[in-house]
């Protein structure tokens, strides 16, 4: 099964990335974009028939893919 | 080992070495500077071959993918690191070291990219919060030590309700001089504890401030700290 996670800095937490993005964006002419946040994208492939793949993946991203002080995470599966 | 009043007791001190470990050199020579013993653990070794207490050095470890320290805990040493830490041994996290240390749950918080997206390399100030650490003992309570950072990623966080009890157990223990706060670290945190005040976690490096050449040596005092606690190291 083909999983993509998407990580992101948790709510409330200052993101620099998101707020120099946003700032770059009138720049180029794009005005009142807003709440503009910088995350990461973990794909992978997780093998199947092997009990609950999204539990386990659940699992990889409490321990590994993200850190859960400061970031949330979402688990998507990608159909082919 | 044997205590014996007020004497310094000859303490071998481990310095990881992690692929990507940069400061590791420095770490060593502070080490040997303070009267103690110094040497190397490679990140594949299960155990700490007889040390009394633990430094992580700085760099970029497994080259900080993913997160920075995210990697470097899954290392066998680190498995070993973190038994000796559970049972009150000296753990000290210099800068990669420290986000290492947060990552594998034995400091709380975490270190975030610094509010101006810069690298920052700079001699600054630090005020010693406490002197009932493993590695601050030598300091004098109050006490302004002049030592340099260089990181991205240096900016201390902890929700709320954490931020509150590491304030309340007195669990910081340098702070930034007010206006010096280099990274945007919430309360201005640059070095922290755990509970049990035997693991340290700091972003500016004491190693690198122990020779009058380099302009300071003020990072000494947190390595001879452990020679003045040697006899409590467990056994």
């Amino acid at each position: 099964m083909r999983v993509r996670v998407l990580i992101r800095p948790k709510e409330g937490i200052l993101d620099p990335q998101g707020q120099a993005v946003e700032r770059a964006l009138p720049a180029l002419g794009y005005e009142g974009v807003s709440n503009v946040h910088v995350g990461r994208l973990v794909e992978l492939d997780v093998p199947d028939g092997d009990g609950d793949v999204e539990a386990r993946v659940e699992e990889m991203c409490e321990r590994l893919l993200a850190n859960p002080l400061i970031e949330s995470y979402e688990v998507q599966s990608i159909d082919d | 080992m044997s205590a014996g009043g007020g004497s310094i007791f000859v303490v071998r001190v481990g310095v990881v070495v992690f692929p990507g470990s940069c400061d590791e050199a420095d770490a060593y020579q502070a080490i040997e500077r303070a009267g103690l013993e110094a040497e190397y653990l490679w990140h594949g070794e299960r155990n700490l071959r007889g040390c009394d207490a633990v430094v992580i050095p700085g760099g970029f470890s497994y080259g900080d993918y993913l997160r920075a320290g995210a990697l470097a805990r899954f290392s066998p040493v680190m498995e070993a690191v973190s038994g000796f830490a559970l049972e009150g041994g000296p753990v000290l996290g210099i800068c990669n070291g420290f986000q290492v240390l947060c990552e594998a749950g034995l400091l709380p918080g975490a270190l975030l990219l610094n509010e101006s997206l810069r690298f920052v390399c700079r001699q600054l100030h630090v005020q010693v919060e406490r002197t009932d650490s493993a590695f601050t003992g030598a300091c004098e309570q109050g006490e302004v030590l002049s030592v340099p950072v260089k990181h991205t990623t240096g900016r201390y966080f902890a929700p709320d309700d954490l931020l509150q009890r590491l304030e309340h157990e007195a669990q910081v223990v340098l702070r930034y001089v007010p206006g010096e706060n280099p990274n945007g670290s919430l309360h201005d945190i640059a070095g922290v504890v755990n509970e049990q005040r035997n693991v340290m976690g700091l972003m500016p490096h004491p190693e690198h401030a122990t020779d009058p050449l380099t302009g300071s040596t003020d990072g000494l005092k947190l390595f001879s700290s452990l020679a003045v606690r040697g006899a409590t190291v467990p056994a």
